[in-house]
């Protein structure tokens, strides 16, 4: 069986981890480093220790916005940030059920929206986000209430349509995908 | 005319329209022509690259070949469109195993990709192919010194796709001088607005979303400028909701440098989608268009 670093390194985004020399720069320059169980630089010392099942349902890399502060740097080229989005992809194609987040069913959300509509449709993505954390929601109605004003906003302000735009490549987009899951699959 | 194969993005048509209106407002008095890319679909952003990695890149690259096929530089106004669409090229010309399974996928819906296509960020056309020089000759309505506060966020110069340094960039200030205004320091100019965790993680987001308001805000700014669709939405949107958590009080206008280009064109505000904005840009205008109302009101 092949070891976490190496399916970590054979998974796009992954692909530099043996690099790093644990300097912490990564996570030094993380907005997010305070609110992680694992901040980037234990994590990838985690990964190479082989701690699969810690790192893959750890909420850690769920934390990540994109910001690419670590990725630019970096001195051995890591791109942490894309080390992120390989760990969140091996998490969700495993099947790991991450607790302290809500990110990885927003990002459910938002796919879903593309397939069905071709683009996203935010109203109807934030409405599948809402309904998904529902029984959270129910336990703190208020919290939910205070969402209310903000979409009346936005939609006031002509900046959240109701009804989604269907374009026609949503059918492209369908066939394309179930394609490349056939040849990759092989 | 230049033109362009231009790539919207799903938020220039909803929660960004301000950036959609704006960006085709001020094209033709540019003399550029942006020619919407026909049936594009969405680029897949963060989430779908965080999901399934390869297939995020298959779904960038159905754009990225009908773009290829106009045998036009594709331009987008969204830092998102632009890191997704840019980061799906390069893999495909490092993975060439890869590229054989998108294209293998593509053909099913009649395209194929080459990699023969640049993609570029409006931000980078206005400054080196139309120029800050030219856009000066062209303002008709000088912003007469407008404190504005240019805010890069993160992924208009992250990772690196093209040549503004990634932590303290220039390219904007120098556009927002070429209309007449002043650029102001602005130290956290390029740092996170926390991105779309303003949905999942809120309490988070909002402190990033504070510091950049008061930044602004200390160094003398009268609006914000930013060309991203998701931090001005983030900064405008949620402003209210930070003044609830923090109990501060700001009323910062957030406009889209697109916004800012086309007053200094003369172009109607509302053509501008400037009604779109959430705090009002009423004392910008009012600065710009009805001074002694601004001086006796200031």
């Amino acid at each position: 069986m092949q070891s976490f670093v190496a399916e970590v390194a054979a998974t796009p985004g992954g692909e530099k981890i043996r690099a790093c020399i644990q300097c912490g720069v990564c996570t030094g320059s993380c907005p997010m480093a305070m609110e992680m169980e694992y901040p980037p630089r234990k994590i990838i010392a985690m990964i190479r220790a082989g701690m699969r099942d810690e790192v893959l349902s750890s909420s850690s890399m769920w934390h990540c916005l994109s910001c690419y502060m670590c990725t630019v740097r970096c001195p051995r080229d890591v791109k942490p940030t894309e080390l992120a989005h390989a760990l969140e992809s091996l998490a969700n194609q495993h099947g790991f059920r991450v607790k302290g987040t809500r990110t990885p069913i927003m990002y459910r959300s938002f796919v879903s929206s593309i397939m069905g509509n071709g683009r996203v449709h935010e109203f109807g993505m934030m409405l599948r986000f809402y309904l998904s954390i529902m029984p959270d929601l129910l336990m703190r109605p208020l919290a939910a209430i205070r969402m209310l004003p903000l979409g009346l906003k936005l939609w006031l302000h002509r900046r959240m349509p109701l009804v989604p735009d269907r374009v026609k490549g949503r059918k492209d987009l369908s066939k394309i995908v179930k394609k490349f899951r056939e040849v990759s699959s092989r | 005319m230049k033109q362009y194969a231009y790539f919207p993005g799903c938020s220039a048509e909803a929660t960004a329209v301000g950036l959609g209106l704006s960006v085709l407002a001020i094209a033709k008095p540019l003399d550029i022509e942006l020619i919407e890319l026909e049936d594009w679909t969405c680029c897949g952003s963060t989430p779908y690259g965080s999901l399934a990695g390869e297939e995020a890149i298959l779904v960038a690259a159905r754009n990225l070949a009908l773009a290829e096929k106009t045998g036009l530089d594709l331009v987008t106004p969204c830092s998102s469109c632009y890191v997704t669409l840019n980061k799906a090229d390069i893999k495909l010309k490092d993975h060439p195993q890869l590229m054989t399974r998108v294209n293998e996928a593509l053909a099913t819906a009649n395209l194929e990709y080459r990699a023969h296509l640049r993609v570029r960020h409006l931000v980078d056309v206005l400054l080196n192919d139309v120029t800050p020089e030219v856009i000066a000759s062209k303002v008709k309505r000088k912003l007469n010194g407008l404190k504005v506060a240019p805010y890069y966020g993160c992924q208009l110069v992250r990772p690196h796709y093209g040549t503004d340094d990634t932590e303290f960039p220039h390219s904007l200030d120098r556009l927002v001088e070429s209309l007449g205004a002043e650029a102001v320091p602005f130290p956290l100019k390029a740092r996170c607005c926390g991105g779309a965790l303003i949905i999942s993680e809120e309490a988070i987001a909002l402190d990033l979303i504070r510091k950049l308001l008061e930044n602004a805000l200390e160094n003398g700014a009268q609006c914000i400028a930013t060309p991203c669709p998701l931090c001005q939405t983030n900064l405008d949107a949620y402003q209210a909701k930070v003044n609830g958590k923090f109990k501060t009080n700001y009323q910062l206008p957030v406009l889209f440098i697109t916004q800012l280009v086309g007053l200094a064109l003369d172009i109607a505000p509302a053509s501008l989608g400037l009604d779109t904005n959430i705090v009002s840009p009423g004392e910008v205008l009012d600065y710009l268009y009805n001074p002694i109302t601004y001086i006796t009101t200031h």
